[in-house]
């Protein structure tokens, strides 16, 4: 369903993403990991059309987003949780892209109940100027913006940030059980062990490059019984782990070519 | 349903935010409103009994374009400001439709507002004029025509803001941008050389379209004055759909 391939884009002479080609299947949580910096965000910004890249391509369901007929019903996405303007109730910025993707009235309610933000225990919410809502809040609508659609694509970037526990158990359910419907979902998170209990397939990328087309299983083999250990080894912190536990060292922004475990570009698993 | 979405949808999206945001509501009827307050005041002071009534009530557009012409650059640049560009762009990827899409929404508004502005203005201006000072009526020759014109181009410099902040795209250099634009430059280009006055929206608005009497030097038609300040707005739309498509967001 999103096929990315040779994707590179720099900004001012600084590369973001360098000659990126992955696939992402229906029917599970892909995961797309990488140190802050790393060009996650930046790829999905390619992956919508929001971004030109310089080189390469970056289709969805086969066609470049911008060819799309019905964006909003074939791509849900999650960018920045705060992506709406404040004054507006959370119900009238979900009834304008309803608007724009030709969806009734009564889709926006739906989303609106599925995401807690009407008829739930935050009462209605949604009637209320979402320039005050929490964190929290923001994401549920955010992530309402994306379902919105019914979309059989979902791009999420750190959908979990500003969740409380329970908000991070009902997304993570919510997004597994999106993917067991059988549509392609891709979640970006610097969280590990978020990604260890959510994503089959992994996507790992350092310096805008492959690092890995793996799986968690794989990575975890990798890191010896720990996907954190596999990571961080992965993205060329191999060291830190045995003398800092937990430890990622902060990317420089001119941090431009890949760290030294990675491989040739377009190669979609890293050798042993 | 499956031929894709069209400006209707795009315009339909744009029209519901628009009445979804209070401060657009707030704004413009209390800006609009103390433009039709230094009409009354104008009315009051109008003393020359063969002047030009008509055009001195309508003195409160020089306040009204600022009101259009900060709301149309807010209604682009609050995009970039929240954030929520790239969800619009993401809905929308064909950018130049969602500009002609706040351009027909935002200028049938403003349209309207600058109408009922200058319509009020006049009411209201001429009815406190002074004894002596001839009442003009709208069926006074050339003055329906300098009230509408008038009423046209508070639309126009809000349309003009829209694209000068598709252009720019931050608010506050957009709107420095477009004051700088309408008050600024008419003070020096115009001071220096008088000649250029009928090429320079503020002053045509004031010594052409809402004009009854002839003013020297604006000697062409109010029609084609009026076509001259529209060429700005629509100028700038159209740099600013071009661009607007090629930046990334």
């Amino acid at each position: 369903m999103i096929s990315v391939h040779g994707l590179t884009k720099s900004y001012g002479g600084r590369i973001a993403v360098d000659d990126l080609t992955f696939d992402v299947q229906p029917g599970t949580v892909t995961g797309f990991l990488g140190p802050n910096g790393s060009g996650k965000s930046t790829t999905m910004r390619l992956l919508l059309g929001l971004a030109a890249p310089d080189a390469g391509t970056a289709l969805i369901a086969g066609v470049p987003y911008r060819s799309l007929r019905w964006p909003l019903r074939t791509v849900g996405a999650v960018l920045d949780a705060r992506a709406f303007q404040p004054g507006r109730s959370g119900r009238g910025h979900l009834l304008a892209l309803a608007a724009a993707g030709g969806l009734p009235r009564q889709r926006v309610e739906e989303v609106l109940t599925q995401v807690g933000l009407a008829g739930g225990e935050l009462g209605d919410a949604a009637g209320r100027q979402a320039g005050g809502y929490s964190l929290g809040m923001a994401q549920r609508l955010s992530l309402a913006a994306a379902l919105l659609g019914d979309p059989a694509v979902l791009l999420l970037d750190e959908p979990l940030n500003g969740l409380d526990p329970a908000g991070v158990h009902w997304m993570r359910s919510l997004i597994k059980a999106q993917a067991a419907q059988g549509r392609t979902v891709l979640v970006s998170s610097h969280l590990i062990s978020e990604m260890a209990l959510t994503a089959g397939p992994l996507i790992v990328i350092g310096g805008g490059r492959l690092l890995a087309g793996t799986t968690v299983a794989e990575l975890t083999a990798r890191g010896r019984g720990s996907l954190e250990n596999g990571f961080l080894a992965l993205t060329g912190a191999a060291d830190y782990p045995a003398a800092f536990p937990g430890a990622v060292p902060a990317p420089s922004p001119d941090h431009a070519p890949a760290p030294a475990p990675a491989p040739a570009p377009g190669s979609e698993r890293n050798s042993r | 349903m499956n031929d894709g979405y069209t400006f209707g949808h795009v315009a339909r999206m744009e029209w519901i935010r628009l009445r979804s945001l209070r401060a657009v509501r707030w704004t413009l009827g209390g800006g609009l409103a103390a433009t039709i307050a230094i009409g009354v005041v104008a009315g009051l002071n109008t003393r020359n009994a063969a002047g030009d009534p008509t055009s001195n009530v309508l003195a409160g557009v020089v306040l009204g374009q600022l009101i259009t012409g900060v709301l149309g650059v807010l209604a682009m640049t609050g995009e970039f400001s929240s954030g929520m560009a790239r969800v619009t762009f993401a809905a929308v990827p064909r950018r130049g439709l969602v500009l002609a899409a706040k351009a027909a929404v935002w200028g049938a508004v403003f349209l309207a507002a600058g109408e009922v502005t200058v319509l009020a203005s006049f009411f209201l201006g001429t009815g406190v004029l002074r004894a002596g000072v001839p009442r003009p009526s709208l069926a006074t020759p050339d003055v329906l025509r300098a009230v509408l014109m008038t009423g046209a181009y508070l639309a126009l410099t809000g349309l003009l803001g829209l694209a000068v902040g598709a252009l720019i795209r931050h608010g506050a250099a957009a709107v420095a941008t477009v004051v700088g634009g309408l008050f600024v430059a008419p003070l020096i280009i115009g001071g220096v050389d008088r000649s250029l006055g009928p090429v320079l929206p503020e002053l045509i608005a004031g010594n052409s379209l809402a004009a009854v009497q002839p003013v020297s030097g604006f000697s062409w038609s109010p029609w084609l004055e009026l076509a001259i300040v529209a060429a700005y707005p629509a100028a700038a739309l159209a740099a600013g759909g071009w661009l607007l498509a090629r930046r990334d967001v």
